[in-house]
């Protein structure tokens, strides 16, 4: 059993997508998450939005096509971006992008400030809002399974196969050729190639993205950067800051007397 | 050492002390609601708003609000403007109880309150979160040591004085280096969501623009708070104080809306301030009232010579500064399509709070050297 360490990655092909929720099911299943009572609001989504025992949810998308009503499906769970934006918003480090693709997060160092919520692009980390002391939950890539030399759970069990799993770079290779062979099913559009600095999840589509329900407007290049840009030049501030004030102060407050302790209180501390 | 305020006009005790007391009650309750129960049932925070009135008000405008403590000390220590020294005291004061609420309020909000000191000692320095827990923990510090000389002269420990007074420079510089990082990283925190904040918020320039405008809400609660206190401690105005604050204030504001406009231009938004949707105004009100009106009243010699005009201004400024963090934190993050609207108990621990600081400040006051400690100093 070799441990793996090249990049995962996971392409979803949503025109195969049947909308069976055998992936929610199983994913609940594997990660032992409960389930909590649900209202009927008229879509199909259930439950209505992923929460903190949800880690990952099909959603149900209403669109017109000639006049006629059309279902489709989308699988929606963590990205694990190559440069996730909820590690470097962390202050305690409880994210580790691994590097075999999973990001994963440690419980017991959260502080709670949800940082990370707000950070992430896609509004994947959720919050036990019911608990005392609670934690955020998000998909884990099922990164025990992929250490262990398998496939994730929802993988696994995708009945029509519209998910498949296997090192980055092959199925990035895979999601082209499918494109190129047949232009007139997909748009040309990989999601998650390129957003956010590119992600382990993929998705190819019929329909154009911004009508699945996916999230549009989110930057190409890796977020953690954004920050970063601010962050790395605390130094020189600092340093800059210290030498101007100071000679700033020393300059305006020369032959006052206010600005140091005389020599002779000096010499009474000693 | 002589006391200039008179004790008899300070009891502690009054109706507005008994007011704050009960505020302050309200908000022990809602604390004690809040850490019994979780996060959940004592908010109205969801995973499609995970920041509520905590995270905006508390610590967003707390941490500004609280900026008249560095741009004092700057003016005084650094720049040697000696017309400023009666002020000092009062706005270290403020903005050391100040950052007492903020770390207060840091506390109530996170989710595992007791492992607040995580930061700490788990470092992720890329995080600016992990900067803005250190810096707010150290500037606390440094407000605790500026502010020290007060419980000193009380209690005459005249060597611990002169030897604390050695520290004065380097502490002030220190004071003013860790207030430019956090004050400027609480806009830092916003860079990170380019998909998120409408485009009139969203700028590469939004932690210079939170650094400037704190330097010019700190003046403006500089002002506010020296009419109001001469008001409630039935002292006499520093009208010539004031009347230079406010001229900064308007100095400040000017630069910010520059800044503000040109970022703008440079990015191609100007238009989206006047297309009359719900974001445009916002920002409209928010530059409107929150910048451009206090600027011009404060260009006006008269209205910078009455003290109700200062005060009108000040007020202005405050709510406009509020109005931003506001905006940055709720109002224009796009497409959450989810209203939020605090409860009583989030409301009970903010306003406990601010309940809490104006009556440490009054104790403060009427127990230590606070006012003109210029005065009895020389």
């Amino acid at each position: 059993m070799a441990t793996i360490t090249k990049p995962q990655g996971a392409l979803v092909d949503l025109t195969k997508c049947i909308g069976c929720r055998g992936c929610q099911v199983t994913c609940k299943s594997w990660n032992q998450r409960s389930t909590k009572k649900t209202q009927m609001t008229g879509n199909f989504t259930s439950p209505g939005d992923m929460n903190s025992e949800t880690y990952t949810l099909v959603k149900f998308i209403e669109n017109d096509k000639d006049a006629d009503v059309t279902w489709d499906f989308i699988k929606v769970q963590c990205m694990h971006c190559k440069n996730p934006a909820c590690a470097s918003a962390c202050p305690v480090g409880a994210f580790t992008k691994t590097p075999a693709g999973p990001v994963t997060y440690e419980p017991e160092k959260c502080i709670g400030c949800r940082y990370c919520m707000m950070a992430c692009p896609f509004q994947i980390p959720k919050y036990e809002w019911d608990k005392k002391y609670p934690v955020v939950q998000k998909c884990t890539f099922c990164a025990e399974r992929i250490a262990d030399g398998m496939e994730p759970a929802c993988v696994k069990t995708c009945p029509p196969n519209a998910i498949i799993f296997g090192d980055h770079d092959k199925i990035l290779a895979e999601a082209e050729r499918r494109i190129k062979e047949h232009p007139e099913k997909y748009v040309n559009h990989i999601y998650g190639k390129e957003e956010a600095g590119g992600t382990a999840w993929m998705y190819l589509s019929s329909v154009p993205f911004d009508k699945m329900g996916f999230k549009a407007g989110i930057p190409k290049g890796p977020l953690p950067d954004l920050t970063w840009a601010s962050l790395s030049k605390i130094p020189y501030a600092v340093g800059g800051l210290a030498v101007i004030l100071s000679a700033i102060a020393f300059i305006r407050n020369r032959g006052n007397s206010d600005s140091a302790v005389p020599p002779d209180e000096k010499g009474k501390e000693g | 050492m002589s006391d200039t305020t008179n004790k008899k006009d300070l009891s502690v005790f009054s109706i507005g002390t008994l007011i704050l007391l009960a505020v302050i009650a309200y908000g022990v309750y809602s604390a004690y609601y809040r850490f019994s129960y979780g996060l959940g049932p004592s908010t109205n925070l969801s995973d499609s708003v995970p920041w509520g009135i905590w995270i905006a008000f508390d610590v967003l405008c707390g941490v500004a609000l609280a900026a008249g403590g560095f741009t004092i000390t700057a003016a005084v220590y650094i720049f040697n403007m000696k017309k400023y020294k009666p002020i000092a005291r009062p706005a270290i004061l403020t903005a050391f109880i100040g950052y007492l609420m903020v770390v207060v309020g840091l506390v109530v909000d996170i989710g595992q309150p007791t492992r607040f000191w995580h930061p700490l000692v788990m470092w992720q320095h890329r995080s600016v979160m992990f900067e803005v827990v250190w810096c707010i923990t150290l500037y606390s510090i440094v407000l605790g040591l500026e502010f020290a000389p007060a419980f000193l002269e009380k209690l005459k420990l005249n060597l611990l004085l002169k030897f604390l007074k050695f520290f004065t420079f380097p502490l002030v510089i220190l004071g003013i280096i860790l207030s430019f990082l956090h004050q400027s990283s609480l806009g830092a925190f916003f860079l990170i969501m380019p998909g998120k904040l409408h485009p009139l918020w969203y700028s590469k320039l939004m932690p210079q623009m939170f650094y400037i405008s704190a330097i010019a809400v700190g003046l403006a609660m500089v002002c506010f708070e020296s009419i109001v206190s001469a008001w409630a401690f039935k002292r006499d105005y520093e009208t010539d104080i004031i009347r230079g604050v406010g001229k900064g204030t308007a100095i400040t504001l000017l630069v910010y809306l520059i800044v503000k406009v040109a970022d703008l231009g440079m990015r191609g938004a100007l238009p989206l301030a006047f297309d009359g949707g719900t974001a445009s105004k916002l920002f409209l009100a928010e530059v409107g009232l929150g910048v451009v009106a206090p600027m011009v009243l404060l260009a006006i010699r008269g209205v910078r010579e009455s003290v109700s005009g200062v005060l009108g201004a000040s007020v202005l400024v405050i709510g406009g500064v509020i109005m931003n963090r506001f905006n940055t934190n709720f109002f224009a993050q796009l497409g959450s399509g989810v209203s939020y609207f605090p409860t009583s108990k989030e409301i009970g621990i903010t306003l406990g709070l601010i309940a809490l600081g104006v009556f440490l400040y009054r104790l403060a006051v009427v127990f230590l050297p606070v006012l003109h400690e210029a005065k009895a100093e020389h």
